[in-house]
C-alpha cells in the first residue's frame, strides 16, 4: 500500500481529478489533429482550447506555446533553439539545461541561493551576446531568481534568456511579458497535469529554430502527433493551477515546528524569497537517506533531492553552489506540498519527524550515517 | 466484445483512417487508468514507495514491448512517439559514428520525419542515398546492395508505408546490412503490432514504435537499441539521465503502461485479427471493384497490412470525395502533410501519374472496423463516386473514348 501522506510535489504531481476527467474524455475520442475529417477537427479543437488555457497561466499568446514531452524536453528546446552560441546559465540550474549546454559559463549564486547579480552583470557583459539561462524557481530549495532584474541587465548585453519556469507555474503568478523573458519552459505534471507534456513557450518574434523534425505540427516548430489527451490534462490543470495558487501558510508552520524540534535544522534558502510549497530542510546529524526511509515507513512520503537524481547518492549541486558543507548537505530532505496537501499531513510529517529525531538525532551519530 | 462495440456511437462518421491513429483500446485504457490516480509517483524517485511502484510499471511495460519484436527489455528505451525515436535513431548513431561513417541509405518513400532528418545531416556533411521504390512500393534489393559503401553508417528503411501499407523485405534488407556491416534501422510505426516483427531474424539495429498507431496513447513511442552489438547514440534530450542515458525527461506512467498493455494485446491478438481485417480488405475491395469501373489500388497487395487499402477514383478529385463523404473519417493521405494539397509524394515515387495520384483515398481499416462498416463504406463510396463522375466534364469524354492525354489544353 502506498503511504498516506504525499510531500514531494516538486519530483511530481498527483494528476487532479477535472484533468483526469478530461484526458479520459479525450482518449476515448481520438483523432489525430493533422486530420482534415470531423475526428481530426475534434482533436485540433482540444489541442487549441487547452493552448489558450496553458498560454493564460503564463499571460502568453496561445501562438507563443510550443507543446512539447515535458519540461525537459522544453529546456533543451530552448537552448538548441535559441541559436546562440555563448551561453551563460546559474550554478543551480536542472540537469536539463546545465547538460544541454556542457559548455556554457555559470553564475555563481549567493549563500541566500539567489543568483550573484553582480557577478552576472560582469559576465553577460564580457563577451558576445549570450543566451542566458536562469530558472525561476529552484527544484531542490524553491528559492525565487530575480528574473526580471536578469532580464533588464540581459538587455543590456543584447543577450536572449531563457526561463526555467516548470517548478514555479502554477505555485507562484508567472507572466511572460511582466518577466520581460524571451524563453519560458513549463512541465505539466509539476503542477497537477499529466506527465509527458510540457511546453516552451517562444516569444512573438523571438527566433527559434526547432530541433525535431518531421511534419509540420506546432506550427513547425516541434514535429509529431500531438499526445492530444496529455495536452487537454495541461489545459485543464493549469486553469484550476492559475484559479488557486498555493498560500506560504502551510510550509512556515512546518519550518516553525520543525525548528522547535531541533533548533539546529536549518532550512536552506530562508532568508530569500521563495516558492511557498517547498522546504529544503537538514536534521542534524542524520543522513538524507535514512530519513526519506523511516518517514516513508512513517508513511509520508519527501525526497533527498531532486528525484531523476535521487537514485544516485552523490551530494546536492544546489546547496554545494549555496556554499553549504557536505556534511550538513547530506543531511538535507525536500519536502514540497501541492494542490491536494492538508493541514493534517503536514501534521504527520511533523509528528514522523519528531520521532525520528528523538530517537537518532539527539544521540552520537552512529558509524553508518556519519559516512 | 461489449466495451469495444462503445467506440463508435451510431451517429458518428465510420473511422476508416487507422494510419493516422487509431482508438485507444479500452483494455489499454483501463490498464493506464491507475496510474493517473493512485499510482501517481515519479518512477525515478527511489526514495519512496509511490516512486518504486511508478517504476516496477514502467519495467514491466518496457518488458512487453520487447517482447512484441522479440527483443532484451533492456534495449527498448521509451520516447515521446515515433517522430522522436526516429530523429533519435538516425541522428543519434550518424553524429555518434561521423569521425568514421557520413554516408546514410534511405528511401524515398519514407515518413516525413525520416526524410526531413535525412535533410538536415545532408547539410550537417553527410551524404544521403535515397533509394527509389519499385511501382509497388517496394525497393529493390540489389540496388541497395550497391548503394551500401563502407561509409555507410545506417540504413533506415520503414516496414510498413502510412500511406500504401507495403511491407519491405525486412529479413532481405537487414542480411545485407549485416553483410555490409552497417547498423539497420527500420521505422515501424504502422507495422508494430500489426506484422510479425524479430529484431533477431531479421537483424535489425534499431526499430521506431509508435503508441497510437498500436491502439495504445499519444504522445508515448519506443526506440529499440541493439546491445549485442552495441549500438551506440548521441542523445537528442539531454537532463537527468533516465532511460540509460539515451534520452532525459520524466517518463509518463501511464503513457508507458498503456503501451505495454496495447502490445501485449497486439502480439497475443495479431494472428486472428489479420486474418479477420484480411476478410475486410478483401471484402471492401471487391465491393469496389465490382461496383466500380477505373479505380486503381496503389501499392502491392500482397506484400501489405491487411489493414489498409489505398486507392485511385479515376476521374474524381480525392479532395471533394472526402469532403463529400461526412460519414466516413478517410484521408487523401499522410495525417501529417494532409492539410497540404500537394499530391502524396509516395504515390509519385510508385510512378502514378498526377491526376491519378490526386485522385487516391487512404483507407484504413483495424481492431474496431466491422463488417457493417465496411459494406455501409463501400455503398458512400459508390455512391459520391458516381456521383462525381456524372459531373465531370472529363469523365464523359473518356467514357465517349477520347484520350485525354491527346487533348491539348488552352493556356487561360
Amino acid at each position: 500500500m502506498p503511504a498516506a501522506v504525499y510531500l514531494d510535489h516538486n519530483a511530481t504531481s498527483p494528476l487532479r481529478p477535472a484533468a483526469f476527467d478530461a484526458m479520459v474524455e479525450a482518449l476515448r475520442a481520438g483523432g489525430n489533429p493533422s486530420s482534415v475529417h470531423g475526428v481530426g477537427r475534434r482533436a485540433r479543437a482540444l489541442v487549441d482550447a487547452a493552448r489558450r488555457q496553458v498560454a493564460a497561466l503564463v499571460g502568453a499568446l496561445p501562438a507563443e506555446l510550443v507543446f512539447s514531452s515535458g519540461g525537459t524536453e522544453a529546456n533543451n528546446m530552448a537552448l538548441a533553439g535559441s541559436c546562440r552560441r555563448r551561453v551563460l546559465v546559474s550554478a543551480i540550474e536542472h540537469d536539463s539545461v546545465l547538460k544541454a549546454a556542457p559548455n556554457a559559463e555559470v553564475v555563481p549564486v549567493e549563500r541566500s541561493g539567489v543568483i550573484d547579480l553582480a557577478a552576472f552583470e560582469r559576465q553577460v557583459m564580457s563577451g558576445e551576446p549570450a543566451l542566458v539561462s536562469v530558472m525561476l524557481a529552484n527544484n531542490e530549495t524553491g528559492v525565487l531568481q530575480p528574473i526580471a532584474e536578469i532580464v533588464r541587465l540581459a538587455r543590456k548585453a543584447g543577450a536572449l534568456v531563457h526561463c526555467d519556469a516548470v517548478q514555479a507555474a502554477g505555485k507562484v503568478p508567472v507572466d511572460l511579458h511582466g518577466l520581460g523573458v524571451d524563453y519560458l519552459s513549463l512541465s505539466a505534471h509539476k503542477l497537477g497535469g499529466p506527465a509527458g507534456v510540457g511546453a516552451l513557450v517562444v516569444r512573438n518574434g523571438v527566433r527559434f529554430r526547432a530541433d525535431r523534425r518531421g511534419g509540420g505540427q506546432e506550427s513547425n516548430r516541434r514535429a509529431g502527433t500531438e499526445n492530444v489527451a496529455g495536452i487537454v490534462g495541461f489545459g485543464v490543470a493549469a486553469e484550476a493551477a492559475r484559479a488557486g495558487l498555493a498560500a506560504a501558510a502551510l510550509r512556515d508552520r512546518l519550518e516553525q515546528a520543525l525548528r522547535s524540534i531541533a533548533p539546529q535544522a536549518r532550512v536552506f534558502g530562508a532568508e530569500a524569497e521563495r516558492l511557498p510549497n517547498t522546504t529544503c530542510v537538514s536534521m542534524p546529524g542524520v543522513a538524507a537517506a535514512t530519513q526519506v526511509m523511516a518517514l516513508d515507513l512513517a508513511g509520508v512520503c519527501v525526497s533527498a533531492g531532486a528525484a531523476c537524481s535521487s537514485g544516485k547518492v552523490h551530494r546536492s549541486a544546489v546547496l554545494a553552489a549555496m556554499g553549504v558543507s557536505d556534511a550538513e548537505a547530506g543531511s538535507a530532505i525536500r519536502i514540497s506540498s501541492g494542490w491536494n496537501s492538508r493541514a493534517e499531513d503536514v501534521d504527520r510529517l511533523i509528528a514522523a519527524w519528531r520521532d525520528l529525531y528523538v530517537r537518532v538525532g539527539q544521540s552520537d551519530i552512529p558509524k553508518s550515517q556519519a559516512a | 466484445m461489449s466495451v469495444l462495440t462503445q467506440i463508435r456511437r451510431n451517429d458518428q462518421p465510420i473511422y476508416l483512417d487507422y494510419q493516422a491513429t487509431t482508438p485507444t483500446d479500452p483494455r489499454v485504457l483501463e490498464a493506464m487508468m491507475p496510474y493517473f490516480i493512485h499510482k501517481f509517483g515519479n518512477p525515478h524517485s527511489r526514495s519512496h514507495s509511490y516512486g518504486w511502484e511508478a517504476e516496477e510499471a514502467v519495467e514491466k511495460a518496457r518488458g512487453q514491448v520487447a517482447k512484441l519484436i522479440g527483443a532484451d527489455e533492456k534495449e527498448v528505451i521509451f520516447t515521446s512517439g515515433a517522430t522522436e525515436s526516429n530523429n533519435l535513431a538516425i541522428r543519434g548513431v550518424a553524429e555518434f559514428y561521423k569521425d568514421r561513417k557520413n554516408h546514410i541509405v534511405t528511401t524515398v518513400t519514407e515518413h516525413k520525419c525520416v526524410l526531413d532528418t535525412c535533410r538536415h545531416l545532408e547539410q550537417q556533411g553527410f551524404e544521403v542515398t535515397y533509394l527509389p521504390v519499385q511501382k509497388n512500393g517496394l525497393i529493390d534489393l540489389e540496388a541497395l546492395r550497391a548503394a551500401v559503401t563502407d561509409k555507410t553508417v545506417v540504413v533506415s528503411v520503414m516496414a510498413v508505408n502510412n500511406e500504401i501499407g507495403v511491407i519491405q523485405p525486412l529479413a532481405e534488407i537487414g542480411k545485407i546490412c549485416r553483410e555490409k556491416k552497417t547498423f539497420f534501422h527500420t521505422d515501424a510505426a504502422q507495422a508494430a503490432g500489426k506484422i510479425p516483427l524479430d529484431i533477431e531474424a531479421m537483424n535489425i539495429d534499431l526499430m521506431s514504435i509508435s503508441g497510437h498507431k498500436i491502439y495504445g496513447p499519444k504522445g508515448i513511442g519506443a526506440l529499440y537499441v541493439r546491445r549485442k552489438p552495441r549500438v551506440r547514440l548521441v542523445p537528442l534530450i539531454v537532463g537527468g539521465g533516465q532511460e540509460r542515458g539515451f534520452r532525459s525527461g520524466t517518463l509518463p506512467t501511464p503513457l508507458c503502461v498503456g503501451l505495454g498493455e496495447a502490445s501485449e494485446i497486439c502480439l497475443k491478438e495479431m494472428d486472428g485479427e489479420a486474418k479477420r481485417l484480411t476478410k475486410l480488405q478483401q471484402r471492401m475491395l471487391k465491393g469496389l471493384q465490382d461496383r466500380l469501373p477505373e479505380i486503381y489500388v496503389n501499392g502491392d497487395l500482397e506484400h501489405r497490412i491487411p489493414g489498409n487499402l489505398n486507392i485511385s477514383f479515376a476521374y474524381v478529385e480525392g479532395e471533394s470525395l472526402m469532403m463529400g463523404i461526412k460519414s466516413l473519417s478517410v484521408s487523401s493521405g499522410s495525417a501529417c502533410t494532409s492539410a497540404s494539397l500537394e499530391p502524396s509524394y509516395v504515390l509519385r515515387a510508385l510512378g502514378v501519374d498526377e491526376e491519378l495520384a490526386h485522385t487516391s483515398l487512404r483507407i484504413g481499416l483495424g481492431r474496431f472496423t466491422t463488417e457493417q462498416e465496411v459494406d455501409t463504406a463501400v455503398d458512400e463510396l459508390v455512391r459520391h463516386v458516381n456521383k462525381l463522375r456524372e459531373m465531370s466534364p472529363l469523365w464523359e469524354m473518356a467514357q465517349e473514348g477520347i484520350d485525354l492525354k491527346s487533348i491539348e489544353w488552352a493556356a487561360h
